[in-house]
C-alpha cells in the first residue's frame, strides 16, 4: 500500500515537471538535456512507451555516452566525432544537424541505472522489428532485465510473431516481465512455472530478483521453483564433474598406460617415461611444421599422421635406451630408476638445447577445436577425441599383450624368464621391443597431449608422477587395474576439486593414495602368486 | 653400554674422518676470519658459506644412506624431511625479524602482513624461542617419518612401491607448501633473515660459526650412524637389507628396525635442512620438488651406498661439480648430471667408496694368497674384509 502511495506521488510529481508533460520524442529527447538522473529514467520510461522505433539509435547513443545537448537552444542531439568537431544527428530523424565545436554542446550524463533502463527499453522495441535476430536479441534483453513497461509491449510482440523459436524466448520474456509487473496471482504463478522450465543459473536469478516483490501467497511457489532449478542444475553440475573426471582420467590412461608396460609389466622404473610422452609431443610439432611450410591443406590430418611417426620416433628412442642401459640393470629395479632419471635429465636438456626452453606452438586441427552442448553439459570437442582415443589405445593394446603371438611372448618372458628362454624364445628381443612398445605408446599419449597442455621441455615432468600413482594404485602388471586406477582418479580429483579447491584436492589424492597403498601394497589388481620376495 | 657404542662408533677410518672434519671446521673459519683478506690464504665468505651447503648437503646424504645402504629402504622424499627442518629453522629466523621487516610488524612476518592476517597461526607461537624451534627441527621430521613409517613398514610396503609413496609425499608436501594458507610464506618461502641468537646472520662471523657447526654435526652424525651400523643392532640392519624375510622368520621385528633407522635418518636429514637456511638465506617449497630427493639419492649413489664415508665425498663432489658446471657450462650441466647417474649406476654400482674398497681389499687377497703358497682353503674360509665397512 505504502509502495503504491509513493510510486503515485513520485508519478505526480514528474507530471507535475513543466518539461516532462510532452509526448512526442523530440520534445522527450530534448527533456533529456534538462532532467536529472530521476527523471530521466522516466523520460526513458515514457520514450519506450511511444513504441517509435526511430528513437532506437538515439537510445543506445544515449547508453554509450554520445547524446549531447547544444548550450544555445537545450535541442538534444547524438554527436558523433568529426575531426576536432563533434557531427551532430537529430535523434528522432536521424538527419544531419550539421556540425559544433565542443564547447558548443554538454555531454548528457548516464549512469549504471539509467544504462539498465536504456536496455529494457530497447529489448522492448525492438521487439518488433522485422529483423529475426534482432527480436531473438530483444526477447533475451528483455529476460535479463526485466520491467513491468515492457509487458504489454511484449504481449503485443507475442502476438504478431510467427518465428517458433523467437516465441518461445518471447514467452519467457513475458514471464518474466508478469512477474515484475503488477498481473494477478494467477497469471504470476504460472509464469513461474514458465520461467522455472527456464533452467540454469539464470532463471534462479531472475527469480530472486522478483521474489522481493511478490505476494506472500507466491512465495512457496518462487521457493519451489528455485529449489526445483537448483536440484536439476546439481545433477547436471554432478554429470559435468563426471565428465571433467573421466576426461582428466583419460589423460592420466593416456600418460600412465605406456609407463603400465615398462613398469608394470617388465618392471623398470622409468624415470623417462615423461620424456618419452613429451617426445612425442614434440613429435607432432614437428610434423606441424612441415605440413604448414609444405603442405597447408592437409594440416587437419597433422595428428592422424603424427601418431606414426610419434610412435616410431619414441620406439626408436626406447629401444637405444634399453639396448644401451637397461639390459644391463634387469633385475635391480631401483637402480633403474636412477638411470632412467639420468636419461631424463639428457633427453630433456637435449630437447632444450634443440628447441629452446620456451613453449612450442601446436595447433588444433578443425576438427578438435569447438564444443557441443548435451542437456546441461557442455563437452569439447578435443576433450571428447581424447577419451574417445585414450580407450581405443588401451583396448587395442589389451588385444595387443592378449591376443598376439607377441603379447605371449611378452608375458611369457616376465612371468618367467628363464623357462621362456628355454622354449626358445629370444628373451632380450621380447624385452628390447616391449620397452619399444611402452615407449611407443607414450610417444603417442604425447601427441594427444600435445592438444591441451603447453609443449615444452618440462612437459613429461608434470605427468611422471601422476603415471606412476596411476600404476600403482591401479596394481602393477595389470592393464585393467591401470585403466580402472587411472578413471577413478580422475574423477575423485574432479570432485574434491569443487570443495577443497584444485591444490588440495590434488594433495588429498596424493594423501589417500598413500593410505590406500598401507592397505593394499599391492594396488587395486594386485597379481595373485605364493612368490615372497627375499 | 654408552662407551661400548662409542668405542665401536670411533674404530678405524671414521675416527680419522669426524677428526678431519672437525679440522675443516675450525680451520675454514679460522683461515677466513684471521687472515687478512690480501693473503693467498685467505679463504672469502662467499666461499665459506658454499662449503657450509655442501656440508649440509653431506649430511643429507649421510641421513639417506642410513636408511638406503644399510637398511635398503630408497627413500625418494628425503628432501622432504630437509626442507622441514630447514622450515623448522626459517620460522625462527622469522620471528627473529620482529619489527624491522618492510611492513615493521612487531609480531607477524612480512608475508603475513602481505596476506592481510591479523594474528599469528597456531604453529608460529613460540617459534620466536630458539630451544623449542631447535627442539620442532628433530621433532616435525622425525614425527613425520615415524608416522609414515609406522603405516608404512607395518603393512610391509616395500621396495619400489615404498620409494613411490615417499616420492609421493614429498610430492604433496610441495603443492601444500606452494599454497599461500598453510601459512610458509607459499611460493617464495621464508626469506629476509636478520639475525640468529643475537648475530647478524649475514655476519662473516656468524657464517664462519655456521660452517663450524655444519662440520661437527656431520661428524657427530658420523659417529653416531657409525657406532648405529657396528652395534648389534646395526647387523640385523644389513641382514633387513639383504633378506628381509629371513631376518623376520628370525624372531626379529622388522617393522620396528626399520622404523627407528628411519626416524634416525629423518632427524639427521632435519639437522641438515636447519644448518642449510641461515647459510643460503631462504627456504622455499622448491627444496620439496621430487627432482631434489632424487638427486640426493644419486650423491650417495656416486659415493657409494652402505658405507659411511661414500655419501659424504659424493654429495661434496657432485655439488663442486654442479657449482662449476652451472657456472662454466650451464646448458651442459644436466648433461653432465644425468651422464653421471648412468655411469654410476652401469659402472660403479658400488659408488667410488667401495669401488676403492673392493680393490684394496682383493689386493690383499692376492697379497694374502702369495704368502702362503698353496694353502688356498684358509684364504676362503677367512670372513672377506670387504663385506666390513
Amino acid at each position: 500500500m505504502l509502495r503504491f502511495f509513493l510510486s503515485t506521488l513520485l508519478l505526480m510529481l514528474s507530471l507535475a515537471a513543466p518539461s516532462m508533460a510532452q509526448s512526442d520524442p523530440t520534445s522527450l529527447f530534448n527533456a533529456l538535456g534538462k532532467a536529472d538522473f530521476k527523471q530521466a529514467e522516466d523520460v526513458i520510461g515514457q520514450l519506450a512507451a511511444s513504441a517509435d522505433p526511430r528513437i532506437v539509435p538515439a537510445l543506445q547513443a544515449f547508453g554509450e555516452g554520445d547524446l549531447y545537448v547544444r548550450k544555445a537552444d537545450g535541442a538534444v542531439f547524438i554527436a558523433k566525432p568529426a575531426g576536432a568537431d563533434l557531427a551532430l544527428i537529430d535523434p528522432v530523424t536521424g538527419a544531419s544537424a550539421g556540425e559544433a565545436p565542443k564547447s558548443a554542446v554538454t555531454k548528457i550524463k548516464v549512469n549504471n541505472t539509467l544504462r539498465r533502463a536504456i536496455r529494457s527499453a530497447l529489448g522492448g522495441l525492438t521487439l518488433l522489428s522485422p529483423d529475426r535476430a534482432v527480436r531473438l536479441a530483444a526477447a533475451q534483453a528483455v529476460l535479463q532485465s526485466p520491467s513491468a513497461e515492457n509487458l504489454e509491449l511484449v504481449e503485443a510482440a507475442l502476438a504478431a510473431e510467427t518465428d517458433k523459436q523467437v516465441k518461445a524466448r518471447m514467452e519467457e520474456a513475458r514471464a518474466v516481465s508478469v512477474l515484475a509487473s503488477d498481473r494477478s496471482v494467477e497469471e504470476k504463478r504460472a509464469s513461474i512455472a514458465t520461467v522455472a522450465s527456464l533452467g540454469g543459473r539464470e532463471a534462479i536469478g531472475i527469480l530472486m530478483s522478483v521474489s522481493a516483490n511478490l505476494d506472500a501467497g507466491l512465495k512457496p511457489d518462487v521457493d519451489a521453483a528455485i529449489a526445483g532449478i537448483e536440484s536439476k542444475l546439481l545433477f547436471w553440475d554432478m554429470g559435468q564433474n563426471i565428465w571433467y573426471g573421466l576426461s582428466l582420467g583419460s589423460v592420466l590412461l593416456l600418460a600412465a598406460i605406456g609407463l603400465a608396460i615398462t613398469f608394470g609389466v617388465m618392471g623398470i622404473i622409468n624415470m623417462a617415461h615423461g620424456e618419452m610422452v613429451m617426445i612425442g609431443a614434440y613429435s607432432t610439432f614437428m610434423v606441424q611444421q612441415v605440413i604448414r611450410s609444405h603442405y597447408p591443406d592437409l594440416f587437419d590430418w597433422s595428428l592422424a599422421i603424427a601418431l606414426p611417426v610419434a610412435f616410431l620416433v619414441t620406439g626408436a628412442v626406447g629401444l637405444v635406451i634399453e639396448r644401451g642401459v637397461i639390459r644391463f640393470l634387469y633385475g635391480r629395479p631401483l637402480e633403474t630408476l636412477l638411470a632412467t632419471w639420468g636419461i631424463s635429465l639428457i633427453l630433456q636438456q637435449t630437447i632444450r638445447t634443440i628447441f629452446g626452453p620456451t613453449n612450442q606452438e601446436v595447433g588444433n586441427p578443425s576438427w578438435m577445436s569447438g564444443s557441443f552442448a548435451l542437456g546441461g553439459l557442455t563437452i569439447t570437442w578435443n576433450r571428447l577425441w581424447i577419451v574417445l582415443f585414450s580407450l581405443t589405445i588401451f583396448f587395442a593394446l589389451l588385444a595387443l599383450m592378449k591376443r598376439s603371438a607377441f603379447g605371449l611372448q611378452m608375458r611369457a618372458v616376465t612371468q618367467n624368464r628363464r623357462m621362456a628362454s628355454s622354449m626358445g624364445i629370444r628373451t632380450p628381443w621380447v624385452d628390447a621391443f616391449t620397452f619399444a612398445l611402452g615407449s611407443g605408446i607414450a610417444g603417442i599419449a604425447g601427441v594427444a597431449l600435445s592438444q591441451i597442455d603447453n609443449v615444452s621441455p618440462n612437459l613429461g615432468q608434470a605427468y611422471i608422477i601422476d603415471s606412476f600413482m596411476v600404476v600403482v594404485f591401479g596394481g602393477v602388471g595389470n592393464l585393467w587395474g591401470t585403466f580402472v586406477g587411472a578413471l577413478s582418479l580422475g574423477v575423485l580429483n574432479k570432485f574434491l576439486e569443487p570443495s577443497v579447491g584444485a591444490v588440495l584436492g590434488k594433495i588429498l589424492v596424493l594423501v589417500l593414495i598413500i593410505l590406500f597403498i598401507q592397505k593394499r601394497p599391492r594396488g587395486l589388481f594386485a597379481l595373485k602368486g605364493r612368490a615372497i620376495e627375499a | 653400554m654408552i662407551t661400548g657404542f662409542l668405542l665401536r662408533a670411533l674404530e678405524g677410518k671414521i675416527i680419522i674422518a669426524a677428526a678431519i672434519l672437525v679440522a675443516i671446521g675450525l680451520l675454514v673459519p679460522a683461515l677466513n676470519l684471521l687472515m687478512p683478506p690480501e693473503s693467498a690464504l685467505h679463504i672469502p665468505t662467499y666461499i665459506v658459506s658454499l662449503l657450509g651447503k655442501y656440508l649440509c648437503y653431506a649430511l643429507l646424504a649421510l641421513a639417506l644412506d642410513l636408511v638406503w645402504g644399510y637398511c635398503g629402504i630408497l627413500s625418494l622424499g628425503h628432501g622432504a624431511f630437509f626442507a622441514l627442518g630447514g622450515y623448522a629453522m626459517g620460522m625462527y629466523l622469522m620471528r627473529q625479524v620482529g619489527s624491522r621487516g618492510v611492513y615493521g610488524d612487531p609480531i607477524l612476518p612480512d608475508f603475513m602482513v602481505f596476506l592481510n592476517w591479523k594474528e599469528l597461526p597456531w604453529f608460529w607461537h613460540g617459534m620466536d624461542m630458539f630451544p623449542l624451534a631447535m627442539a620442532m627441527v628433530l621433532i616435525v621430521p622425525g614425527l613425520l617419518a615415524f608416522v609414515f613409517g609406522w603405516f608404512a613398514f607395518r603393512s610391509r610396503v616395500n621396495g619400489v612401491y615404498l620409494s613411490i609413496i615417499t616420492q609421493a609425499m614429498t610430492y604433496a608436501l610441495l603443492l601444500a607448501f606452494f599454497r599461500n594458507d598453510m601459512g610458509f610464506g607459499g611460493n617464495n618461502g621464508l626469506t629476509d633473515y636478520k639475525e640468529i641468537i643475537g648475530f647478524n646472520v649475514q655476519a662473516d662471523g656468524t657464517r664462519a660459526v655456521l660452517f663450524a657447526l655444519s662440520a661437527i654435526f656431520l661428524a657427530l652424525c658420523l659417529i653416531i650412524a657409525s657406532g648405529i651400523v657396528r652395534s648389534k643392532f646395526g647387523k640385523v640392519l644389513v641382514g633387513v637389507r639383504d633378506a628381509e624375510s629371513r631376518v623376520r622368520f628370525l624372531g626379529y621385528r622388522v617393522e620396528n628396525i626399520k622404523l627407528f633407522t628411519f626416524v634416525v635418518s629423518a632427524m639427521m636429514a632435519g639437522i641438515a635442512g636447519a644448518l642449510y637456511v641461515p647459510q643460503v638465506g631462504i627456504i622455499n617449497p622448491g627444496e620439496f620438488a621430487p627432482a631434489n630427493s632424487i638427486e640426493v639419492v644419486v650423491w650417495t649413489a656416486v659415493g657409494g651406498r652402505g658405507t659411511l664415508i661414500g655419501p659424504i665425498i659424493g654429495a661434496i663432489l657432485v655439488n663442486v661439480g654442479k657449482s662449476y658446471f652451472t657456472g662454466a657450462f650451464p646448458d651442459l650441466w644436466l648433461f653432465a648430471l644425468g651422464g653421471l647417474f648412468i655411469f654410476v649406476t652401469l659402472f660403479l654400482p658400488k659408488g667410488i667408496v667401495g669401488t676403492v674398497q673392493q680393490y684394496l681389499a682383493r689386493r690383499k687377497d692376492f697379497a694374502r694368497a702369495a704368502d702362503s703358497d698353496g694353502a688356498r682353503t684358509d684364504v676362503k674360509t677367512e670372513p672377506a674384509p670387504a663385506a666390513a665397512e
